[in-house]
């Protein structure tokens, strides 16, 4: 019995433990910045990694998911005689709530568990061991620039995820099944707001982004410096920063909520 | 490895891909014009009852829309809604005895104001007030109205009557004020 207490115990501290680690790492990066010069081409190409590389996966999903959502929307719509409302419908869904959201589950998918085993990767191989022998320090020269390249890299995907959504329900809802494009637009633009829906969204998603990259760059840094230890780090980024996602999502829509 | 300028030339066209987007999401999508703020002149209408007028909502004369709501308050003293209409500067010969109506786009759908120009020969300015005002049709009333005068005139035909006075009598308090 005491044993089984202590167990539970020994567990709330590993988990509190973890928490501080992480805590400590993101005050090393955040607050001791390195120098702009030397900092700011180790971020572009993080960019470059985790976000010009992931805007085909991006590209293409967003334009599939807005047809989806156009063609099931249309035909539900349609039932009550409310076609014209596709817009909307499309623009409100895919700028507050699928945009963000699904942009950061494919951002955690591609980008994320690439940073956690990369970074693990370089600490099993003692790259990281032998930074520090150099006297340059691995948290300014590898963890911060990641960890910044992700944080940008999210708001910008999301905005491009969004207006190819939109574009995928314009191909499918105007040109396919012939809805009048004037109609689509215009009832869009009275019903969609700049400020509550589409700055509301890019909000969630600065957030989204900021979580997935600290999650990554955590796992992968505390990685096991195994390969086993390097497969259950990133399986655990993919799978902390989902459930991350969905539970700020609802978070940040309760909160965000009282505009609309 | 790729070379940092090639890197960096990327990473540019993402970021004007980006902004391209959100431009897009703006005015596109959005139809964001308030960054720059639409010429125009503001006119008051107090309305007894809005119904589900917005901010925003469309202003129109003949249906073309020529202005949007741009405030709604409610006057402490008169319990009136007073709605302030912005109108764009290429609208400036509305006759100032027009009249305002909030009017319902189809069946369900939202609310907006029409505005019915008249014959004076003086124009609404800068600060002015619509005198002649429509409150919104609120369904639920007109069909508690009309039950009502179903109900009555089957038992006797002083119904019709009784209505009238209920109607008059609330014209009068809102002209005596």
């Amino acid at each position: 019995m005491i044993d089984r207490i202590a167990l539970l115990g020994r567990f709330s501290l590993e988990v509190i433990r973890d928490y501080g680690k992480a805590g400590q790492l993101l005050w090393q990066v955040i607050f001791r910045f390195p120098q702009f010069r030397k900092g700011f081409p180790l971020v572009l190409q993080q960019i470059y990694a985790e976000g010009v590389l992931s805007l085909i996966i991006i590209i293409v999903s967003s334009l599939f998911i807005g047809m989806v959502v156009a063609l099931q929307g249309y035909h539900t719509l349609a039932k009550f005689g409310a076609s014209a409302e596709l817009g909307p419908l499309v623009a409100l869904s895919v700028a507050r709530e699928l945009g963000p959201v699904v942009t950061a589950l494919l951002f955690a998918g591609r980008a994320g568990s690439a940073v956690t085993a990369e970074i693990g990767l370089m600490k099993a191989t003692e790259q990281l061991s032998s930074m520090e022998m150099m006297a340059v320090n691995p948290i300014h020269r590898v963890i911060s620039p990641r960890l910044w390249g992700g944080f940008i890299s999210m708001p910008l995907l999301t905005m491009i995820f969004n207006v190819t959504a939109i574009y995928g329900a314009y191909l499918v809802g105007v040109k396919w099944l012939g809805l009048d494009a004037g109609v689509f637009w215009s009832n869009m633009q009275s019903s969609v707001d700049f400020h509550l829906d589409v700055m509301n969204g890019i909000i969630k998603s600065t957030v989204f982004g900021f979580v997935i990259a600290w999650i990554s760059v955590y796992q992968g840094y505390f990685a096991e410096p195994t390969s086993a230890g390097i497969a259950s780090a990133t399986t655990r980024t993919v799978v902390y920063s989902s459930l991350a996602i969905l539970g700020l999502d609802f978070v940040l829509t309760a909160m965000m909520i009282g505009g609309w | 490895m790729l070379s940092q300028r090639t890197i960096e030339t990327s990473v540019g066209l993402f970021l004007l891909a980006a902004i391209g987007a959100l431009l897009v999401l703006a005015f596109k999508v959005s139809g964001l014009t308030s960054f720059f703020k639409t010429e125009g002149y503001n006119v008051t209408a107090s309305f007894d009852d809005i119904g589900q007028l917005k901010v925003r909502a469309a202003v129109k004369i003949s249906g073309v829309t020529i202005g949007e709501v741009s405030a709604i308050q409610l006057d402490p003293t008169t319990y009136k809604a007073v709605v302030t209409l912005h109108i764009h500067s290429n609208m400036k010969d509305i006759p100032d005895d027009s009249s305002a109506a909030i009017l319902t786009a189809g069946l369900l759908g939202d609310n907006y104001i029409e505005i019915s120009p008249m014959y004076s020969k003086t124009f609404l300015k800068n600060g002015s007030d619509i005198e002649d005002t429509n409150a919104a049709m609120i369904l639920e009333k007109l069909i508690g109205q009309f039950l009502f005068k179903i109900g009555n005139n089957s038992s006797d035909s002083s119904a019709t009557n009784s209505n009238d006075k209920s109607v008059e009598k609330k014209k009068s308090i809102s002209k005596g004020e």
